[in-house]
């Protein structure tokens, strides 16, 4: 009889326990759904996560992605492969990232479903994930052409068979329809203010827009030049009838940015180059920039500054100078009375070098964001002279140089030892040295300190801004064919350089359009798609062993290979020419072979595995 | 019981090396090679840019095996026995597949048993016939003619003919050291084309060098070549 007792004693003890939750308990290692979407500031974390996700190829926590075409060099043995192979693979830039995709359908989902947030701060949640989610689409159309646009989460019933989950991709000009439409529905739900800039607002809706339909447009008129480059279905490809109502688009939408007069062109400081590469570091309301990846001290840093900065004033003891910018580059940028011409260093009446008292006078009179975006030869970075030259150059034409940095020799009628190469180089394949003759300026930054492991560099990483709303603005009237709207936008841009002649309707051609962006946008993750889009990559990057122009204005000139420009001091003790500077034009001797771009590069590889898991993926062109 | 150490290791190695011998499979052995080929002339091509597909039906996930195709056209690969469907992808080498008539497709089945030599005839847009080069001096000089072989709906103009002079055996844009182009304006009649180039000292010194034709077809990406020429100096 106890024993029953103690028995019914027990059952009644726990089932009354049960009643009473005591086993129920909330964990508190784990947040669960609904405390998630009933706080706000819970649900900016999952945001802040899904902003992080954010896809950049070149980017400054990737600095040697920047070194794959003819802007840069890397000075890093690492990376010397950047300048030796070939051909680039056509799985290179692939992206199938539809798990991020779905994060974001969910998070879409969810948010709408959120009733306990307050109205307003779900709108603008909801308007985000939207924001990202187009962006994203956006990096797969740039990259894989038309993909599958699943605008849902997606759950599989494990029932054996997933061909209900199986979606064909969608056509190219889909994709952009659907990037274009999202940024005008959301754009008056975000924000309107200049200083957000980490987060989406009505300024980067606009810009996206505008960029978006800009490719959209270019694909759809350049497109027709290589008519291989497409499939049957319209995956790969937009008709070129299309063309027209993608630049109107990007126009308008660029001129709605524009004529809301929030942004503006970065003019703070009156040296002008100064002041572009200060847009690039001044978070002190830049009324330029509209979208970063923003870093910050003690918090989040990148160590960009630890690989770009000049050799001679590195702070680490490991790494500095890895990229150097291109001749390529460096040329490209006109002189003020808006001519171009390779860098001059032979004298044409008398075939001999051209003696420069100083270094920097070889660039000068060049537009200002030459200075502004490469650290040149004699030049300053944190206050402190760059120290470049490769040696110097006797009276009979024989060089004196050394084999490691600052090294020392003596000099013919001297008994001492002196340095005969600069504390930067160049010295071929000396990693770190300057070997093209030329460090990087934009993004690069000064202040002390941000080049040290312990602290590193909180440079933002501009993906929207203003100038190249204006530039998208112009490249749209000039094939619209509105050559005053067009002329308008490209001088504004160019006065902020430096240029006092504007360009006249006569100037204007695809070539300068194409000139203009590479100038201003070098080093911001522009040049593959830009190339892309005009269909440009396989006429510029085509695999013949070319020298360096001699026309950097012209948008068709290969350039294959990364070309260097090293300086050179004349000893000639009683020569006039003393003490002089002298260039010559060379060639890393890592870069042995010269890049080609395929027809099949245009769109990359989707891989076997995502055919086979989806048999309805069609190929891409041509691979 | 007692375990012996000794005899654990022992027996752990004998087990390991045992199941290598096991689980490996023997190599793929079978030779399957031959050329491009249209109407039994081989077609050139560049190196390293035309490939075409071995497909193997049967597994669960289907992977490719790309074949490269040489410059002379000429192929091999080393296989296992079964049966394969060969595929050239769209958008390879300078010709379009032939429609088989075992499949009526363009896929063509092969069986592999034993070492097999097979030559794949294709349809090229245009096939360069009678090149010769000769040399005097420094000067190389090709006189070749092209005829069209696709003339219907596909048919495709010419580009551009390229002369290549090459240090080594492998001759196209990449290697070159020295060619001549002529537009297709310029050609006049496709039968007799005569173009030359000057070669430029080499160093180091060699008295010989290596030559051949290469023809841009409008809108096709890979080009078409004669054979490699050993051109004395």
């Amino acid at each position: 009889m106890k024993k029953y007792l103690l028995v019914i004693g027990i059952i009644t003890s726990l089932s009354s326990g049960c009643n009473e939750d005591f086993l129920d308990k909330k964990p508190n290692d784990i947040l669960l759904e609904e405390q998630v979407w009933e706080d706000e500031g819970l649900v900016l974390s999952v945001l802040t996560d899904l902003y992080d996700r954010y896809v950049d190829i070149q980017q400054l926590e990737q600095w040697w992605e920047f070194t794959n075409f003819d802007e840069a060099f890397a000075s890093n043995f690492n990376n010397y492969w950047r300048h030796r192979f070939q051909d680039y693979n056509y799985d290179w830039w692939s992206i199938w990232d539809y798990g991020y995709i779905r994060e974001l359908n969910l998070f879409v989902e969810k948010c709408e479903a959120a009733e306990e947030l307050q109205e307003e701060a779900r709108e603008r949640f909801l308007a985000e994930a939207r924001f990202l989610r187009a962006a994203i689409y956006f990096e797969h159309v740039k990259r894989m052409g038309g993909v599958p646009l699943i605008l849902e989460s997606l759950e599989y019933d494990f029932s054996g068979d997933p061909s209900y989950l199986q979606y064909p991709r969608n056509k190219e000009h889909e994709v952009y329809d659907f990037v274009i439409n999202e940024m005008e529905e959301i754009k008056n739900i975000l924000p309107d203010d200049v200083n957000i800039k980490s987060r989406a607002t009505k300024g980067l809706a606009l810009a996206m827009k505008t960029r978006a339909a800009l490719y959209a447009a270019s694909i759809a008129k350049y497109g027709a030049t290589t008519p291989q480059v497409s499939t049957s279905g319209g995956e790969v490809g937009i008709p070129a009838s299309m063309a027209d109502d993608y630049y109107q688009i990007a126009l308008s939408s660029a001129e709605e940015l524009i004529t809301q007069g929030s942004y503006a062109l970065y003019r703070k400081r009156d040296n002008l180059e100064e002041n572009f590469s200060n847009l690039f570091l001044d978070k002190n309301s830049n009324p330029e920039v509209i979208f970063v990846k923003d870093y910050k001290t003690k918090g989040r840093t990148h160590s960009f500054t630890i690989e770009a900065i000049p050799r001679s004033l590195r702070e680490e003891n490991i790494a500095g100078g890895n990229i150097n910018a291109t001749l390529n580059l460096v040329q490209s940028f006109e002189y003020l009375d808006n001519t171009f011409s390779p860098i001059k260093t032979i004298d044409e009446g008398t075939g001999d070098y051209i003696y420069y008292d100083n270094p920097m006078d070889a660039f000068s009179g060049r537009d200002a964001r030459l200075g502004g975006t490469v650290i040149l030869p004699g030049s300053t970075y944190r206050g402190k002279l760059v120290d470049i030259w490769a040696g110097y150059q006797l009276a009979d034409g024989s060089v004196i140089s050394a084999d490691h940095l600052g090294g020392k020799a003596v000099l013919p009628g001297k008994t001492v030892e002196e340095q005969v190469v600069g504390f930067d180089g160049p010295i071929d394949q000396l990693e770190s040295s300057a070997q093209t003759g030329f460090y990087v300026r934009k993004f690069n930054d000064p202040d002390v300190g941000s080049g040290q492991r312990g602290t590193r560099s909180d440079v933002w990483w501009v993906r929207y801004r203003y100038g190249e709303v204006l530039l998208n603005a112009a490249e749209a009237a000039f094939e619209l064919n509105e050559v005053t709207k067009a002329l308008n936008y490209l001088n504004e841009i160019r006065r902020r350089a430096g240029f006092t002649i504007d360009l006249t309707a006569s100037d204007l051609s695809f070539d300068r359009i194409v000139h203009e962006r590479k100038v201003e946008l070098a080093f911001e993750g522009h040049i593959l798609f830009d190339m892309k889009r005009w269909r440009l990559a396989h006429v510029v990057w085509n695999g013949d062993y070319t020298d360096l122009t001699e026309n950097p204005g012209k948008a068709d000139e290969p350039s294959t290979r990364v070309f260097a420009l090293w300086p050179y001091r004349i000893y000639d003790p009683g020569n006039p020419n003393d003490g002089k500077w002298i260039f010559k034009e060379t060639i890393p001797s890592v870069v042995n072979n010269a890049h080609r771009f395929r027809l099949g590069n245009y769109y990359s590889f989707i891989s076997d595995k995502i055919r086979n898991s989806n048999p309805l993926i069609v190929k891409n062109p041509n691979q | 019981m007692k375990l012996n150490i000794n005899c654990i290791i022992t027996l752990v190695i004998a087990v390991v090396f045992a199941s290598c011998q096991y689980d490996n499979y023997d190599e793929p052995g079978i030779l399957f090679d031959g050329q491009i080929v249209h109407n039994g002339a081989p077609i050139g091509v560049s190196y390293n840019d035309v490939y075409f597909e071995l497909w193997e039906p049967g597994w669960q996930l289907k992977y490719p095996i790309n074949v490269a195709v040489d410059q002379d056209g000429s192929f091999s690969a080393l296989l296992f026995a079964a049966d394969y469907k060969l595929v050239i992808p769209e958008g390879q080498g300078p010709y379009r597949s032939m429609i088989s008539s075992d499949t009526n497709s363009d896929t063509i089945n092969v069986t592999l048993t034993g070492n097999r030599t097979m030559n794949i005839e294709v349809e090229p847009y245009y096939m360069v016939r009678n090149a010769n080069f000769s040399s005097s001096g420094r000067t190389v000089t090709s006189t070749f003619g092209l005829e069209q072989i696709i003339t219907d709906g596909d048919a495709r103009d010419i580009e551009r003919v390229f002369l290549y002079v090459s240090k080594t055996a492998f001759v196209d844009t990449r290697t070159s050291i020295s060619t001549s182009e002529l537009d297709r304006g310029s050609i006049g009649d496709l039968n007799s084309i005569r173009m030359s180039t000057d070669v430029p000292d080499l160093v180091p010194a060699q008295d010989d060098v290596f030559a051949r034709i290469g023809v841009k077809i409008a809108g096709i990406e890979d080009m078409l070549f004669s054979a490699v020429e050993n051109i004395q100096l």
